[in-house]
């Protein structure tokens, strides 16, 4: 009986990345560099997690570092927000698994002390507006199936041994995945007594998503770019 | 409102001065205090708890000669808070009162473990924030000498060895977690049983202690105020609410009207959005496939609301000491009425289908029940509590902001099993959309910000986050730097009652039992 029901809504699902359509609210702006001129000479002081930074005459944002506070675009300063496209950053373009990926990905989740609201947003990408297995994107409960470790949050204490058990019990070859500004670089929580500065302190990181948290489609960015589906190029545009 | 006439805790107050000195009562409006002595606690504490108050939870502070224990009660029925005091010195113990206060038990733990503060009587202290294997001994990162940037330790390669209650022969433990199933918070649930039913279950938690509250010392408000939106990412309104509550308090600053509304307004979205996500959890757990798919379309509708109308899928960044960063035109009010009416159309039509669905009721119902007594005992806050017969509800007994001016009908049953709660959540969730729409309709105009100042002093905040009461302890330094900050949030309170619903129940229930409660583990390891 549920069949039936199910349809009622027809078809949500996303045409990305064939295309991008307008989708308000699924990839909400970030701070974008902007002409100090504009930006107001505040604007560096404002960020709390150190994101902000005076570059010749703009101010350049770190992504790994925003936390999305918003402070730096409703307050004294007046940075730039935009949608700021493809989101995963490759860290070693050379060695991704590339195109022998290209139609099945296996990811296992890592929670290294997120504040759910990643896990979340994992979550709704096997919801039907993303239905990620359309891409041949599965998250699986076991290390051993495993192509891709996707870790979330900045690495506490008690999940590092746990993380690390994960990364071993996994097959060669095999990728790291830190997503979310959290896992990139521990803000705003870390480096301290119980957290590092992020995955890259403890595993060799392959690809970093930004975002606190990212939304679904830069989580799929940076998966689809894992699976050779998205040129280098195309990512750092 | 015709009970704030009453003089708030008038009939505790009487009871505790004829046990107590009149000197050591302190009225304080609705925030009674009261100062006692190590020995005296227990009999003030039974006073106070047969007088209907709950523990919000135990706030120790460091002091020159020692520290001061603060254990915070609010009724649960009528306006007033309670807050029972003690100084210790350096050395001193505090008597245990879990066991007769349950919700004092993770408290006392938690305390003993990050403060080495001892509590004499406690039966089962160590390894419970700080993991043997690890933490190496004798650290204690709660103590002024213990400094927040101390390099993380080597794993202390100490092992744990797990207590085991079942002890009849053929009895097994089931180890699941920390890192279980496909997209999970960390956490870790040994099951002991002799077959088919789980007998005793123990949770542990705080793999993901990220020790907010030791970070948070010698921070800006503003700053700490960015943790409490992220100690759970999914509850952000809420605890940012309670903390920004008590920094209000303590400036003795009201925000304006129309931010009291608006934060309502948001605090309402993100109940909704938080209870569909209890409910989709809970109908993934039972296997449906097709309702789980149509209430994560629904979940996704809300967060791109909140992208849309606030430019952030979480609502982070919106509550602010003194009201809000950002107001809200007409056309974000008719997107969230619109969007919100839909999303809430659509979830009372498959709730009404799972009513009758005999796959889903067979899974439901009569599993996980959490008795009537059992709540009341453990202090249940929020929707479980709300399922299993206990209406306490803080926008009600303890109205906050725009609270005052509304009513909250509150959802209630109480059978206390998973069914219950996945009909107390549908329910709220609908009235969540009402509030947001009545708020809407008569939106106070003027400014959402009013200038916020620091003061020396502490307060206690609070609001009914999705998953129940939140209260924030905040105190701050003449130039507004947090000096102490403790959390006592929902998930930490119902955990403990989860463990005891476990017990009976058969292994294949064990995840709809726990998707039934939809508790957070980083609200509670903080
Ligand atoms: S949003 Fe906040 S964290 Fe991000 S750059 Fe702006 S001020 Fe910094």
């Amino acid at each position: 009986m549920w069949t039936t029901k199910g349809l009622t809504r027809g078809i949500l699902t996303t045409p990305y990345p064939r295309s991008r359509p307008a989708e308000p609210g699924a990839r909400p702006a970030r701070p974008v560099a902007t002409p100090t001129s504009e930006a107001g000479p505040a604007a560096v002081g404002v960020c709390p997690t150190g994101a902000l930074e005076a570059r010749g005459d703009q101010v350049a944002v770190d992504l790994g570092r925003c936390i999305d506070c918003q402070r730096c675009r409703r307050g004294d300063a007046k940075m730039e927000w935009a949608d700021t496209g493809q989101a995963a950053l490759h860290l070693s373009p050379a060695d991704l698994p590339g195109r022998a990926f290209r139609h099945s990905l296996h990811v296992r989740v890592v929670d290294a002390g997120d504040g759910g609201e990643t896990l979340r947003e994992l979550k709704q990408l096997t919801s039907p507006y993303y239905a990620v297995h359309r891409l041949g994107i599965f998250f699986t409960p076991t290390p051993r199936d495993a192509d891709v470790l996707l870790v979330v949050g900045p690495v506490t204490q008690g999940t590092r041994q746990a993380l690390l058990d994960t990364y071993e019990a996994m097959p060669e070859p095999k990728w790291v995945m830190a997503v979310g500004s959290t896992a990139v670089t521990g803000v705003p929580f870390g480096p301290s007594f119980t957290t590092a500065a992020g995955l890259g302190d403890v595993l060799p990181v392959d690809v970093v998503v930004p975002g606190n948290p990212p939304p679904p489609l830069a989580i799929l960015d940076g998966l689809l770019s894992l699976m050779g589906r998205m040129s280098a190029e195309e990512l750092l545009s | 409102m015709s009970n704030l006439q009453i003089a708030p805790n008038a009939a505790v107050l009487a009871a505790l001065s004829e046990i107590l000195p009149r000197d050591s009562v302190r009225r304080g409006g609705d925030q009674a205090e009261v100062e006692t002595s190590l020995e005296r606690l227990p009999s003030v504490v039974d006073t106070v708890v047969r007088n209907g108050y709950a523990l919000a939870g135990i706030v120790t502070e460091w002091e020159d000669a020692g520290w001061l224990g603060r254990y915070a009660f609010y009724c649960s029925s009528c306006p007033g808070f309670v807050h029972v005091f003690v100084h210790g010195k350096p050395g001193d113990a505090l008597p245990s009162i879990s066991p007769y206060v349950f919700s004092a038990d993770w408290h006392e733990r938690e305390i003993e473990d990050l403060f080495e503060i001892p509590f004499e009587g406690h039966p089962l202290l160590g390894d419970f924030a700080l993991h043997n294997e690890d933490w190496p001994e004798g650290v204690a990162p709660m103590r002024p000498d213990y400094d927040r940037d101390e390099p993380k330790p080597p794993r202390s390669g100490r092992v744990w060895r797990p207590q085991r209650f079942v002890k009849a022969p053929g009895a097994f433990t089931m180890s699941i977690g920390p890192i279980y199933s496909g997209i999970s918070e960390s956490a870790q649930f040994r099951l002991e049983s002799e077959g088919e039913q789980i007998l005793y279950a123990t949770p542990r938690l705080f793999y993901k202690y990220r020790g907010l509250e030791k970070i948070a010392e010698g921070q800006d408000v503003e700053d700490v105020l960015l943790l409490a939106e992220r100690l759970n990412g999914t509850s952000a309104v809420g605890h940012a609410a309670a903390f920004a509550q008590a920094a209000e308090a303590i400036a003795m600053v009201t925000p304006p009207p129309r931010a009291a509304a608006l934060r309502l307004v948001f605090a309402e979205l993100e109940r909704l959005r938080s209870h569909l996500c209890t409910i989709e959890e809970l109908v993934e757990s039972t296997g449906l496939q097709v309702p789980t798919a149509m209430l994560s379309s629904l979940v996704e509708d809300l967060l791109r609301l909140s992208g849309r109308v606030a430019g952030h899928r979480y609502l982070f960044g919106l509550v602010r000491p003194g009201g809000l960063t950002l107001d809200i035109g007409d056309a974000e009010t008719a997107d969230i009425v619109k969007t919100s009416r839909e999303a809430t159309a659509r979830l009372s039509r498959i709730v009404d289908q799972l009513a009758y669905d005999n796959g889903f009721l067979d899974r439901v119902e009569q599993v996980g029940t959490l008795q009537v007594p059992k709540a009341l005992h453990h202090g249940v806050v929020g929707p479980v509590g709300r399922a299993s017969g206990l209406s306490k509800d803080l926008r009600v007994i303890h109205p906050y902001g725009a609270y005052r001016d509304c009513e909250v009908r509150i959802a209630l049953a109480d059978e206390g099993d998973a069914f219950a709660r996945f009909r107390v959540l549908a329910g709220e969730a609908v009235e969540s959309q009402h509030l947001m729409e009545q708020a809407l309709s008569s939106l106070p105009a003027g400014p959402v910000l009013a200038p916020w100042r620091p003061r020396a002093d502490a307060a206690l905040g609070w609001s009914e986050a999705p998953l129940g009461a939140a209260f924030h302890w905040l105190r701050l330094s003449p130039t507004g730097k947090v000096l102490r900050w403790r959390i006592m949030p929902p998930s930490f309170t119902n955990w403990p009652a989860l463990a005891t619903v476990v017990e009976g129940a058969a292994f294949q229930d064990f995840p709809i039992i726990l998707a039934s409660f939809g508790l957070s583990v980083a609200e509670s390891d903080r």
